[in-house]
C-alpha cells in the first residue's frame, strides 16, 4: 500500500536524524552557580582558586579569553608587561593613567571589567568602531552580573597570573551577608548549599563510580583509603581537578572535572569531612 | 453580450462596496504596530517582576516547558505552512491571469483547498500554547504582556482578520473567477497576505524581544519605551527575512509531498500529469525559498553577534556548536532530495535526456560539498572536553575558523542545484535567436568565472590570519548571486521566441517521487532544530539580560534530547499533516448514487 510505504519512509528519515542527534556529544548546559562565600574563600589562595573558577565558569570569560583571536588570550599572554604597556598606551585615558605598579593594574582591571569601552585593545574594537567599542560585556550588569567580591577575586586571579601582588579587599563575613541582600532574586533562585554529605554525593553520582554508601562501584579507587593517603587538600584537588593526580591503577579523564562549577564550596567541606570521616571509621576498625 | 455588461456593472458596484471595508482593514493592518502606543500608555515604569522557583506551577510534579515547546513548535509548524501558501498561491494565481492558462488557475485553488483544512489547527495550537504560557510562566507572561500591551489585543484582532480574509479568498474562488471579478478576488489575496505577514512580524517581534530586549530599562527592565521601540528591537528584521523565506520553502516542501502523494495513488495518466506538474512546482517554490536562506542565516547570525558576541558564540562556538553539524545534514538532505528529484525531471523531455552525462558531475560537486560541511573541525570532542573549557565553548569548534570551507561548500551546493533547476527549463526550449551559441558559450562561461571565483575567495579566506574571515564570504554571496541572475537574464533572452518541445507531465518514476517526502520532512525537522537553538541562545534568560529563568528548567537540554522532542512533534505534526490532506481530499470525493433508487 503506497500510504503505508510513504509513512514508513518519512518515518525512517526522521528516525536517521534523531539517530544523528543522539550519537552525537550530549551536553547540558545549566544555569551558572553563584559561589557562596565563606571560609575557604577568605584568604588570598581561597580568593584567587574563587576568580580562577568564576574566569572559566560562571564569568564565561573564556568564552572569548582563549586562544582562538577573539579577545586578548589573558591565559597565555605576559600579563605583566601587556597591562602596563595599555596603562603607557597613548590611546590610554582611563583612571590608571599616569600610575603604575600593582595598584594601577587594580584599577586597570576594574576599569576593563566594568566599563570595557574606557580603552579597547588595538584591533579588538567592535567591527566598525575603529576601536571605540568593546564587544565585551560589562561584567557588572547582565548578563553576568558579577558582584564587587566576584570583581575582586577575578582581579586577584589575574594580578596572581600576571605574578603581581594582590591589592584587592579579601571578602568578608559581611560581603557574604551583602550579597545575599544585594541580589536577592539570586539567594531565592538557588536552593542553597546542602548540609548532607550524603545528598551531594547522591547528587552528584559519586557513588556510580566509588563505593560509597554500600553502592560497591569499583570504576574509581577506593575512597576511605584515599583520604587517609590525601588528607583535606589533597581530596580537595583530586575532586575539583581529577586529573591533576592520578590515583594509581586508574586512568585519567573518566571522573568528570566540573564539580567546581556544580557545588557549593561549603558542599565541597561537607563532602571532604564525610570522606575523612570515612577514613577515621577505617582506621578504626 | 448583455448579461456580460450587467455583470461588469454588478461587479463595479461590488468592487467599490467591498473596496471600503477593504481599505478600512488594510489602514489597520498598517497601524497595527503603531496604535498599541497611541491607544494605551504606558503605566508607571515599574523594575521587571523577579520570578523565583515557586513562581512556575508544576502539575502533577512536571513542568511546563515540554508543554511549551510542544505547543510552539507545533503551532510554528502549522502557521508557517498556513501563511506560506497564500503567498505562492497568489502568485500562482495571477500567473493564470497573466498566461491564460486555466491550470494555474486550478492548481492555485487546489494549493488552497489544502492549507484550509489546516487553518483551524493552526489557531488551536496557537491557543494551547497561549494557555500553556499563561498556566505555567505567568510572571513572564505579566512582563510581557506589560511590555508589549494593546499590541496582544491587536494581534486578536488581526488573527480574526486572517481568518476572514481566508474564508473569503478560498470560497469566493469560482464566484470570482474572470474579468474584473478576478482582479477583486487577487485583491483579497493580496489583503489577506498583508495580514498574514503582519501576524507574522508581531509575534516575531515578541520572540526577539525575548532575545534582544529594547524599549525597556536595561538595569531594571522597567518597561520606559513604546511598544514600537520593543517591536524594533535589534533581531527584529532578521528574523522577518530569515522566517518569510524559510515559510515559503517550508510551504512549498509540503504541497509537494501532497502532490507526490495524489501523483502515487492516482490512476489516469491525466491525472498524474496534474500532479507531476503541480510536485514540480511545489519543489520550485521550495526551492526558491530555500537558495537565499543562507544568506538571511548570515544576516541574522551576524545582527546576533553584533547585538552581544557573547549571545553569537554561545550559538556558533558554544555547547549548541555540535547542532551546526545537524544543521548541515538536513540541508545536505534537502539539497540532495531537491537535486535528485529534478534530475529524474530530466527525463521528461527528450533534450533533458541528453543533458544526463552532466548530472554525474553536479552529483559529485553536491555530495563533496556536503562532505565538507558535515566534518566538524574536530572529532574529539567530548562532554568532558567541553566542560573543561568553561562548559561554553570549545577552542577546536571554533567555527569562525572552518567557515570557509564550509562557505565554500554551501555555495557551490546552491550553484549546482541553481543548475539543476536551468537543465530542465532548457530542456523544453530550443532557442532561435540568431547568437544562441554565444549565449550558451557566454552561461558556461558564467558558471566556470564564479566557480573559480567562489573556491579562490575560500582559498584566501583561509589562509587570512584574522579570525573574522566571514568577510571572505561576501564575494562567495555575490559571485552566487551574481550567477543566477546573469544566467537568469541570459536565459530569459534567448527563450525569446523559442522553439518549447513538449513536456511529458507524468513522466517521472516512483522512486523520484520519495524525494518530494524527504523535503517536508526534512524541513520540519529543520525547523525544529532551529525553534531549539534560537530559544538556546537566550541560555537561562527569559528575557536575554532582563528576566533570569528560575524555574528548575532553565538548562539547555542535550542535542540529543532535543532531537527526540523534536522527532515526537514533527510526528504529532505529521499526524495533523495526514489527517489534511485526506480531509482536502474528501471534500472532492462524492459518493455514488445507490443503484435503483429515484433520483430527486
Ligand atoms: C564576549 C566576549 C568577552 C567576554 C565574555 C569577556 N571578554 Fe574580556 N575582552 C573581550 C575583548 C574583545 C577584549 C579586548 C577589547 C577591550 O580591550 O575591551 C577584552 C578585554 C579584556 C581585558 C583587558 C585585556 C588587555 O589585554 O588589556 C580584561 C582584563 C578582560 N577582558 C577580562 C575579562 C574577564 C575577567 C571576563 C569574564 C568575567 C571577560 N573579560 C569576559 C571580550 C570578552
Ligand atoms: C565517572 C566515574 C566517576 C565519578 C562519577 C566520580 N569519580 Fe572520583 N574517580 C574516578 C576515577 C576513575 C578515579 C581514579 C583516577 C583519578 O584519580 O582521576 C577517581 C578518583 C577520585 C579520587 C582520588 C582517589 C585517589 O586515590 O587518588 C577522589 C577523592 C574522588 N575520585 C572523589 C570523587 C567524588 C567526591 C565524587 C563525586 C563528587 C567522584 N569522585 C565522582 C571516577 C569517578
Amino acid at each position: 500500500m503506497t500510504f503505508l510505504r510513504i509513512v514508513l519512509f518519512s518515518l525512517a528519515t526522521m528516525f536517521a536524524f534523531t539517530l544523528f542527534a543522539n550519537i552525537l556529544p550530549q551536553v547540558q548546559s545549566d544555569p551558572p552557580k553563584t559561589e557562596e562565600i565563606n571560609e575557604s574563600t577568605l584568604d588570598v589562595a581561597g580568593q584567587i582558586a574563587w576568580g580562577q573558577r568564576l574566569f572559566s565558569g560562571r564569568g564565561t570569560c573564556t568564552l572569548c579569553h582563549n586562544d582562538l583571536g577573539r579577545a586578548p588570550d589573558l591565559l597565555q599572554m605576559d600579563l605583566a608587561t601587556a597591562f602596563a604597556e595599555r596603562i603607557a598606551d597613548a590611546r590610554y585615558e582611563g583612571e590608571a593613567a599616569g600610575q603604575s605598579g600593582a595598584g594601577a593594574i587594580e584599577t586597570y582591571l576594574r576599569e576593563s571589567m566594568n566599563a570595557p569601552s574606557a580603552f579597547v585593545v588595538a584591533g579588538f574594537g567592535k567591527k566598525g568602531t575603529n576601536d571605540a567599542e568593546s564587544p565585551m560585556p560589562r561584567v557588572d550588569a547582565a548578563p553576568l552580573s558579577l558582584t564587587e567580591t566576584e570583581t575582586n577575586a577575578l582581579i586577584a586571579y589575574l594580578q596572581d597570573l600576571a605574578g603581581e601582588e594582590v591589592t584587592v579587599p579579601l571578602p568578608s563575613a559581611a560581603d557574604a551577608q551583602d550579597g545575599a541582600d544585594g541580589d536577592g532574586d539570586e539567594a531565592a533562585e538557588e536552593e542553597g548549599p546542602s548540609t548532607s554529605a550524603e545528598d551531594i554525593m547522591d547528587r552528584l553520582g559519586c557513588a556510580g563510580c566509588h563505593d560509597l554508601f554500600g553502592s560497591e562501584a569499583d570504576i574509581g579507587p577506593d575512597l576511605a583509603v584515599a583520604a587517609q593517603r590525601l588528607q583535606p587538600e589533597g581530596l580537595r584537588t583530586a575532586i575539583l581537578d581529577p586529573n591533576a593526580i592520578i590515583a594509581e591503577g586508574y586512568e585519567a579523564d573518566f571522573m568528570p572535572d566540573d564539580y567546581a562549577e556544580q557545588l557549593w564550596v561549603s558542599e565541597l567541606n561537607v563532602m571532604i569531612d564525610y570522606l575523612m570521616q570515612l577514613e577515621g571509621a577505617e582506621t578504626e576498625q | 453580450m448583455q448579461c456580460r455588461q450587467s455583470c461588469g456593472q454588478a461587479c463595479r458596484r461590488a468592487l467599490t462596496q467591498v473596496m471600503r471595508p477593504a481599505c478600512i482593514l488594510v489602514s489597520a493592518v498598517v497601524f497595527a504596530t503603531a496604535i498599541p502606543d497611541l491607544a494605551l500608555a504606558a503605566g508607571e515604569a515599574l523594575p521587571a517582576p523577579v520570578p523565583t522557583p515557586g513562581d512556575y506551577p508544576r502539575i502533577g510534579g512536571m513542568g511546563g516547558r515540554g508543554f511549551v515547546w510542544a505547543f510552539a513548535q507545533m503551532h510554528l509548524f502549522l502557521a508557517a505552512f498556513v501563511l506560506a501558501v497564500p503567498l505562492f498561491v497568489l502568485i500562482i494565481e495571477l500567473l493564470g491571469v497573466t498566461t491564460k492558462d486555466p491550470r494555474y488557475d486550478a492548481m492555485a485553488h487546489e494549493f488552497m483547498k489544502i492549507s484550509m483544512a489546516a487553518y483551524s489547527f493552526t489557531a488551536l495550537t496557537g491557543g494551547g500554547l497561549a494557555i500553556a504560557l499563561f498556566l505555567f510562566y505567568p510572571v513572564v507572561m505579566e512582563y510581557l504582556m506589560q511590555v508589549f500591551r494593546g499590541q496582544t489585543l491587536i494581534y486578536a484582532g488581526l488573527f480574526l482578520m486572517e481568518s476572514l480574509c481566508l474564508y473569503i479568498y478560498f470560497y469566493s474562488w469560482n464566484a470570482l473567477r474572470y474579468g474584473n471579478r478576478k482582479w477583486f478576488h487577487l485583491s483579497i489575496g493580496l489583503l489577506l497576505n498583508a495580514v498574514g505577514l503582519t501576524l507574522m512580524f508581531v509575534a516575531n517581534a515578541w520572540a526577539t524581544f525575548m532575545m534582544s530586549p529594547s524599549g525597556v530599562d536595561p538595569q531594571t527592565g522597567a518597561v520606559i519605551g513604546t511598544v514600537w521601540e520593543a517591536t524594533r528591537n535589534p533581531l527584529w528584521n532578521p528574523l522577518n527575512l530569515h522566517r518569510f523565506l524559510a515559510n515559503i520553502a517550508y510551504g512549498g516542501a509540503i504541497v509537494g509531498a501532497y502532490a507526490a502523494y495524489r501523483f502515487l495513488s492516482v490512476r489516469t495518466a491525466k491525472e498524474r500529469s496534474h500532479y507531476d506538474w503541480m510536485g514540480y512546482t511545489s519543489n520550485f517554490i521550495a526551492i526558491a525559498g530555500f537558495l537565499p536562506l543562507p544568506f538571511a542565516g548570515y544576516w541574522l547570525m551576524a545582527e546576533i553577534y553584533a547585538y552581544s558576541q557573547q549571545m553569537g558564540i554561545t550559538a556558533m562556538g558554544g555547547v549548541l556548536a555540535w547542532l551546526f553539524i545537524i544543521q548541515a545534514v538536513l540541508i545536505g538532505t534537502i539539497i540532495l532530495a531537491a537535486n535528485y528529484y529534478l534530475w529524474c525531471g530530466l527525463g521528461r523531455t527528450a533534450k533533458g535526456a541528453t543533458y544526463a552525462p552532466y548530472v554525474k558531475y553536479i552529483a559529485v560537486v553536491i555530495v563533496a560539498g556536503f562532505l565538507v560541511w558535515v566534518t566538524p573541525h574536530t572529532l574529539i570532542l567530548t562532554p568532558e572536553e567541553i566542560r573543561i573549557l568553561g562548559g561554553t565553548h570549545h577552542g577546536f569548534l571554533g567555527p569562525l575558523g572552518i567557515m570557509p570551507a564550509k562557505n565554500t561548500a554551501v555555495n557551490l551546493m546552491l550553484v549546482a542545484t541553481f543548475l539543476s533547476f536551468q537543465l530542465f527549463y532548457r530542456s523544453s526550449r530550443e532557442p532561435t535567436v540568431s547568437w544562441a551559441r554565444t549565449g550558451n558559450i557566454l552561461i558556461v562561461t558564467l558558471y566556470v568565472a564564479g566557480i573559480i571565483n567562489i573556491v579562490a575567495a575560500g582559498i584566501y579566506g583561509y589562509i587570512t590570519p584574522t579570525v573574522y574571515k566571514v568577510g571572505a564570504s561576501v564575494p562567495q554571496v555575490v559571485t552566487t548571486v551574481s550567477i543566477i541572475v546573469f544566467a537568469l537574464i541570459i536565459d530569459g533572452f534567448m527563450g525569446r521566441g523559442a522553439k518549447t518541445a513538449k513536456v511529458h507531465w507524468g513522466r517521472m518514476s516512483t522512486r523520484s517521487q520519495y524525494a518530494l517526502f524527504v523535503l517536508p520532512v526534512a524541513f520540519t525537522w529543520l525547523m525544529g532544530l532551529m525553534g531549539y537553538i534560537r530559544s538556546s541562545v537566550r541560555t537561562h534568560w527569559h528575557v536575554y539580560t532582563i528576566m533570569k529563568d528560575a524555574s528548575p528548567e532553565a538548562y539547555i537540554p542535550t542535542i540529543g534530547q532535543a532531537g527526540n522532542a523534536i522527532t515526537l512533534i514533527t510526528l504529532a505534526f505529521m499526524g495533523v499533516i495526514v489527517f489534511v490532506f485526506w480531509l482536502s481530499q474528501l471534500g472532492a470525493s462524492k459518493q455514488a448514487e445507490p443503484a435503483g433508487e429515484p433520483a430527486e
